[in-house]
């Protein structure tokens, strides 16, 4: 295909030139992936092709594009309505999302528009109608837009599982990736089920570096607080900043500390995922408005709308990952051809080594990321059901089917058959259910037993699964709602207890009908902002970089100078940790004998490494009592000495206690509960239906109890071990770890090393105490008698 | 002592931490809301296909209980079953173990909401709507004082939910013995009516008694913490 001239005539028109990867875009027969910057025109490419084609009458939906955010959708349909207009082309162009009206909806499965702009969700809901086949099959052309965020997670999986149920019913369609700068473009168009990658020119480097402060980095703590002023004189020259923050507490705490040292008043808003919607919907606006001199943030502007003024972009913490520093640097592209200028602010002077390996990568283009695993399998189950949904269907057909997306192209027939069996009847090793399956096999076809089961199983697409939210609202008749916290949080607070939300201080009063209510407080300090128990933990390849860069003397000079001494006193009194050693440190501090172990592992993986250690020791009787881990180093202080490391980083020991004891633990019951909800065990909690309370769902802990207890075999169990060894448990990282660590270093030092001095000051310890729950509830509820004067 | 003894409408009562009480001087057990057959009523009517071993869970838990406390009598305080059908249907080993579990003793099935019709010919005992012997035993509170069922109340402990009886002057309140129970929140509009003031007790590693107040939420002991 090539450019028409009235295309031709409407870019000249436009004073532009079609970029080189527009035109390969147009040119290109099969399915394509376009890796571009931010501002590349990426979007244009992508649907190039499909404004060409509708310069000729055509029947039917044409265009289906993709994209993870709802928001994008509005605003590419105002993007394209221009040319669309401006060339005289009759297109209907229409979104479709869990806001669409019901009306639009029911038109659109008669009388589909040419163009459809919707999510991985409401396609997974389309495509479970009877009609689908009627509705996508003249499809001739798939956008999936931010295609480098869907493939992260399980809504990529799933959209890949929908995209081989489009091309069985639409065999001509062609497909399109459309993805920000990532490390494996070969993986991710494998990812799509083989496509040929397209690289738009990167454009110039950008212009980064770290942010000269007025005061050193402190030893521990992750806010960047003592960088505040620096900040603000960068906000100040600048026209429009994006400051990224690491956690929704941290972006809190920041917001407050920046607007205290905000003399000039500028502008400067807040925008994180726990803030209510309207809240962050007024930001976007006066962010897309030009209101706004700067906005703090967290991941949740990681995507999203493209503000051409934003010419500084301020990333305060260690990034933890490359590919996303860069995609974030790339949000400062208020021209397409200028670099764009980004500064980082190390919170720690760990992060100083962290943040300036990261620059070197940048540097040299070496981005990170994890290799994606397999298809998981709760994704697959849900598929099934939902192809049921649409008709019966015939089982090997559907396997056949399921092997042409990219994550299931080695699914094997066994697990295949497991979910099917799992769709089916349960799964059970106990047959309970033959006169009660979800799915009966009748003339050779997979049907629903009772039809009226659509509507449940709709209910529960998607493979977001969020945790319990309560809203908060100021207390009163009709509060004004402040944003969202997670019930478990909420369940810590006590009367009094003061955080922050919003940015501004408020009281806990009570939970009422499920929501938090609060008041102002404005004079007192916030107890606490830890609404997000999440922290990403820093990629393996970064840590790599940061244990090199820690290990060789000889680089020690691209560091701030108070950095290097450090690392130099080290090297004098302990020794410093390197690629191929596994170092470790005991002395005693306090009364009690630390051990520091400098694993590299993110702090998922090296919290789990805590909890397994420590068990070791217990039976070994050196009687732990507590651990702490970062993102490079783990502590764990106990009453005995560790003189001999080795038994305790046995990894076989490790392995046994992670099926054992750790499938005790709650981080497991909650990938359980995640995977059971995909799968479609259990149902969501769907709004409204928790407030009646009465005889609320029960919890997945006791589902999960129960099957180790009954059913250890169990599909759903097994799905949960894979997802434990990676993601929060993350063994995969301690077995990585113990791979590339070919010997151990242990010192037995008279004090406190260096290294292991900043470790002391983080928070975040994890007390050892197999009874402490216990003794918790019984110490309130002692408290609660006496002061009832009850004894 | 795992259990709690406390007095009820002047009868010392024993609340036991499996979420069963025991009344010594009679040397009765009650237990509320089995609801046996969960998982296949829900299967039936086309919803999840939960793990099918909640029955069984229920039985052996019941059966400890029997075991330790060896009762005269057994009394299911209603939605023993969690519909009729499901009481029909249970498979003939639950049959069998109930059987057993009934051997030498009386065993009163109280009706309740889920299971208001008549009794699976193979389960052992009688059906009753209510029991009266001064102290009243039925399925959902009424006219005090009584002992009954079905809110299946919880409350909240150092950040976890657990069963909990709610005793006041009219009523005591058992929790669900079943193991596929949800539960109401001893807060709630509803159990706050029924008991405005009175004592909950926990079922956690023991049966822990907590006041429950007229206060919107209880009274939190003030400790000493870190600040952040």
């Amino acid at each position: 295909m090539t450019l028409p001239p009235r295309f031709q005539d409407w870019f000249t028109r436009q004073g532009w030139q079609p970029h080189p990867h527009q035109i390969a875009l147009l040119q290109a027969t099969g399915d394509t992936l376009l890796i571009a910057p931010t501002g590349g025109g990426k979007t244009l490419a992508g649907f190039l092709p499909t404004l060409v084609d509708l310069a000729e009458p055509h029947e039917g939906m044409h265009t289906l594009y993709v994209s993870p955010l709802k928001a994008l959708t509005a605003d590419i349909a105002r993007n394209l309505s221009r040319p669309v207009a401006d060339l005289g082309l009759d297109i209907r162009i229409e979104d479709r999302t869990g806001d669409t009206r019901a009306s639009q909806r029911a038109r659109q499965k008669i009388d589909p528009p040419d163009i459809l702009l919707t999510t991985p969700e409401s396609l997974a809901l389309m495509l479970s109608y009877e009609q689908a086949p009627r509705i996508f099959g003249g499809l001739r052309r798939v956008v999936l837009d931010e295609l480098h965020a869907l493939a992260e997670n399980k809504r990529g999986d799933q959209l890949m599982l929908c995209l081989a149920r489009l091309k069985a019913l639409a065999p001509e369609v062609t497909v399109t990736g459309l993805s920000a700068t990532v490390e494996d473009p070969q993986g991710l168009a494998g990812f799509m089920g083989g496509a040929q990658v397209i690289d738009a020119d990167p454009g110039p480097d950008p212009d980064i570096a770290m942010l000269p402060t007025t005061n050193p980095a402190p030893w521990a703590g992750g806010g960047g607080h003592y960088a505040v002023r620096d900040v603000l004189a960068q906000v100040k020259q600048a026209t429009t900043t994006i400051i990224f923050i690491n956690t929704r507490a941290q972006a809190e705490l920041f917001f407050q500390a920046i607007w205290a040292a905000n003399d000039d008043n500028l502008p400067i808003g807040l925008h994180h995922g726990s803030l209510s919607r309207e809240a962050r919907q007024r930001v976007e606006a006066a962010m897309a408005a030009g209101e706004l001199r700067a906005v703090v943030a967290t991941g949740s502007l990681d995507l999203g709308i493209d503000w051409g003024a934003v010419d500084l972009v301020i990333q305060v913490g260690a990034p933890k990952n490359v590919k996303r520093l860069v995609q974030r640097i790339g949000r400062a592209n208020h021209r397409y051809n200028a670099p764009s200028r980004a500064r980082i602010v190390p919170a720690n002077r760990f992060e100083v080594i962290e943040c300036t390996a990261a620059l070197q990568a940048v540097r040299e283009r070496d981005l990170d990321g994890d290799p994606r695993g397999p298809g998981p399998l709760d994704v697959l189950c849900q598929h099934i059901l939902l192809t049921a949904c649409a008709g019966p269907f015939d089982a090997d057909a559907l396997f056949r089917e399921v092997r042409e997306a990219g994550p299931y192209r080695h699914l094997t027939q066994d697990d295949f058959d497991a979910c099917l069996d799992f769709a089916a009847t349960g799964g059970y090793a106990l047959r309970a259910y033959d006169r009660w399956q979800r799915l009966m096999l009748r003339d050779g076809l997979w049907r629903l037993r009772d039809p009226r089961a659509t509507r449940d199983l709709r209910m529960n697409i998607g493979t977001i699964v969020e945790a319990e939210m309560l809203k908060v609202r100021f207390r009163g008749r009709g509060g004004t709602p402040l944003g969202e916290v997670e019930e478990s949080f909420a369940a810590t607070l006590e009367s009094g207890d003061t955080f922050l939300i919003g940015g501004q201080t408020v009281r806990y009063d009570g939970l009422r009908d499920m929501v938090v209510e609060v008041t102002k407080q404005p004079a007192r300090e916030p107890k606490i902002a830890v609404f997000s128990g999440l922290k990403m933990a820093t990629s393996t390849q970064l840590s790599h970089r940061v244990q090199a860069l820690i290990g060789d003397p000889s680089q020690h000079d691209k560091l701030p100078p108070d950095t290097a001494e450090w690392l130099a006193l080290q090297g004098r009194v302990s020794v410093l940790p390197r690629p191929g050693v596994l170092v470790t440190e005991s002395f005693p501090h306090q009364g009690r004998w630390h051990l520091a172990v400098y694993g590299f592992a993110g702090r998922n993986a090296l919290q789990t490494l805590g909890l397994l250690m420590t068990r070791v020791m217990e039976e070994a009787g050196l009687a732990p009592l507590g651990f702490l881990s970062t993102d490079y180093a783990l502590l764990i202080w106990s009453l005995d000495p560790v003189t001999d490391p080795a038994p305790l980083l046995d990894r076989n020991a490790l392995r046994e206690g992670l099926g054992d004891w750790l499938g005790r633990n709650a981080v497991m019951k909650r990938s359980f509960r995640n995977v059971a909800t995909i799968a479609g065990l259990i149902h969501r909690n769907l709004p409204g239906q928790r407030k009646s309370g009465r005889q609320a769902t029960f919890s997945s802990d006791i589902l999960y109890d129960t099957l180790r207890r009954y059913d250890p075999d169990h599909l759903m169990l097994r799905i949960t071990t894979d997802e434990a060894r990676r993601g929060l448990v993350d063994f995969d990282r301690i077995e990585e770890m113990l791979d590339r660590s070919d010997r151990l270093d242990h010192r037995m030092l008279d004090r406190v090393s260096p290294l292991a001095a900043p470790l002391m000051l983080e928070k975040g310890r994890v007390p050892i105490a197999g009874q402490g729950r216990e003794r918790l509830a019984e110490a309130e509820a002692a408290a609660l008698m006496a002061e009832a004067g009850l004894t | 002592m795992t259990t709690h003894d406390f007095i009820f409408d002047g009868q010392r009562l024993q609340a036991r931490p499996s979420g069963a009480l025991f009344w010594p001087e009679r040397r009765w057990l009650i237990v509320a809301d089995l609801h046996l057959g969960k998982s296949e009523r829900m299967a039936r009517r086309g919803g999840a296909l939960l793990p099918p071993y909640e029955t069984q869970a229920t039985l052996d838990r019941l059966g400890a209980e029997i075991e330790a406390t060896d009762p005269r009598r057994v009394i299911s305080l209603g939605d023993g079953f969690d519909d009729d059908a499901a009481g029909m249907a249970l498979p003939d080993s639950v049959c069998h173990a109930l059987q057993a579990m009934a051997q030498g003793r009386d065993w009163t099935w109280i009706s309740g909401n889920h299971d208001p019709g008549a009794l699976n010919p193979r389960l052992p005992g009688q059906v009753q709507a209510q029991m009266d012997v001064g102290l009243i035993f039925r399925h959902e509170a009424g006219q005090g004082p009584d002992v009954s069922g079905h809110f299946h109340p919880c409350l909240r402990l150092a950040g976890q939910r657990m069963r909990c009886f709610l005793a006041g002057t009219d009523h005591l309140i058992l929790p669900a013995f079943g193991a596929y129970t949800g539960g109401l929140a001893i807060d709630d509009p509803v159990l706050r009516a029924l008991v405005p003031a009175g004592m909950a007790i926990a079922c956690a590693h023991r049966a822990i008694p907590v006041p429950v107040t007229t206060q919107a939420a209880p009274p939190k002991p003030t400790r000493t913490r870190r600040r952040a």
